[in-house]
């Protein structure tokens, strides 16, 4: 019989520490261990991507992941995407542009997005569905979930440029 | 699903893991990506009562191209290849494969070897590994072997690996100049395995075919090296008879099963279609176009 290994995960910028069994799940940490439920599991065999969450800053399927592998690292669910209130411009945009019909995918599709955005902040519609593409809509409501990463593409661009405008305006 | 309980060991050093792996012997298991593994153990497929971690060991997510060889580590990830600027250009084979493997999130983890090691007849890997003439560099506790691609597969999901072994090294021989490539892969849908895919690995010499490397996924009990195939192109003129008595040949090299994804007369036709296609876009990518 496996003991409990202890782990420390940073989760959402916040120091986290548990004594896990090995076979635990990353998931099962996140939603069981530490209540942070906005992590769905949706299919549990890796396809879906419903549980999708940043490690390290990068997309991965957290019902693929044991929770000890994650030991160290910096795991970011949907709950860490607001700051100080404000929801992230991904969030707004999903909402503006209803981004979202049942809402289960809605987690996993805003943290692939995330990431997408942080790489490549312009992306066209092809580069969102290319990204989007281990994200499953069971709703197939893809047409505003590609509409809702533009626009929150323009969004941050625009929030971006407006401190360096006023930045050169003052110069 | 809960895998069955295991030991988890992270080492930090090749040699730790390998100590590790020749203590448990059959019950331990190597974890590198995970994204064949973890569902597997979920599943209870599998149940190793050990699983040995290589992701904490330094320096083992590499590609480098040194002493006419193009040398892989076995934590260098789908996504690394499908944004590797050297595979695009001379590894056309491998630089078309990578973005076709499972989905972009699972592309964020799985391996290269990982997925070789895991010899699923469906893989995408071991056919171009096939195609390429790769050698697979074997490492346990007792020292190091080599192992040719078409050597190591034994049938589904087996292989030559000891379990005492890890998958250390992927070796390809260094592209030369006019050599072209192409991974053609019919899925149903993003993420799904393959109905069929071809890999084609093709070096031209003063307008002949200097050699070509055939693969094949998912139309047998493992994936398939079209060896009469390939023989048939060497040293012959890269003709519209060529191409057609070769795509003839792989497709009688394939052995497929009919499931929900085609029949097995569609399956060969589909390799027909594939290999004729990838040669000629191998060749035209020989020659320095597309």
């Amino acid at each position: 019989m496996s003991v409990g290994q202890p782990i420390t995960v940073s989760v959402n910028g916040e120091q986290r520490s548990a004594e896990v069994e090995p076979r635990l799940l990353l998931v099962h940490f996140l939603r069981e261990k530490l209540r942070l439920t906005g992590t769905h599991i949706g299919c549990d065999t890796t396809h879906c991507g419903a549980c999708t969450v940043l490690v390290d800053g990068t997309p991965v399927k957290s019902c693929t992941m044991l929770a000890v592998q994650a030991d160290g690292q910096q795991v970011t669910t949907v709950e860490g995407l607001m700051t100080a209130g404000a929801l992230h411009p991904i969030q707004a945009a999903f909402k503006e542009e209803h981004g979202l019909q049942c809402g289960f995918c809605t987690p996993g599709m805003m943290l692939t997005s995330v990431a997408l955005l942080k790489d490549n902040p312009d992306p066209s519609e092809d580069d969102i569905r290319w990204a989007i593409s281990g994200n499953i809509c069971r709703c197939t409501g893809y047409m505003n979930i590609v509409k809702a990463v533009r626009s929150a593409a323009v969004q941050m661009k625009a929030a971006a440029e407006v401190p360096a405008a006023t930045a050169a305006a003052r110069s | 699903m809960l895998p069955a309980p295991f030991e988890y060991h992270a080492p930090r050093t090749v040699d730790e893991a390998l100590d590790l792996l020749d203590q448990f012997g059959d019950d331990g298991k190597v974890l590198a990506g995970g994204q064949s593994l973890i569902p597997l153990l979920k599943l209870r497929f599998a149940s190793p009562g050990h699983l040995v971690d290589i992701n904490k060991i330094k320096d083992l997510d590499f590609i480098e191209e040194r002493d006419g060889t193009l040398r892989i580590g076995p934590l260098f990830r789908h996504k690394s290849a499908e944004r590797s600027a050297l595979l695009a250009s001379r590894y056309h084979v491998m630089a078309d494969a990578a973005p076709m493997i499972a989905d972009p999130i699972i592309r964020n983890r799985g391996t290269i070897a990982g997925s070789v090691a895991h010899a699923d007849p469906s893989g995408d890997w071991g056919t171009v590994l096939l195609a390429i003439d790769a050698d697979l560099v074997l490492r346990s506790k007792k020292g190091s072997r080599t192992v040719k691609a078409r050597d190591f597969f034994n049938g589904p999901f087996s292989t030559s690996l000891e379990p005492t072994e890890i998958l250390t090294e992927i070796r390809i021989p260094a592209a030369k100049a006019m050599t072209g490539g192409s991974y053609l892969k019919l899925e149903r849908k993003v993420g799904d395995f393959a109905t069929v895919a071809v890999a084609i690995h093709l070096r031209m010499d003063d307008g002949k075919v200097g050699s070509a490397g055939i693969g094949l996924t998912a139309v047998g009990p493992q994936n398939i090296k079209a060896e009469k195939a390939e023989a048939s192109l060497k040293g012959v003129r890269l003709d519209d008879a060529a191409i057609k008595q070769a795509a003839a040949l792989a497709a009688e090299a394939a052995d497929p099963k009919a499931d929900h994804r085609g029949s097995v007369e569609y399956k060969r036709n589909v390799v027909r279609v594939f290999t004729e296609r990838g040669l000629k876009r191998a060749s035209e990518r020989a020659r320095g176009g597309g």
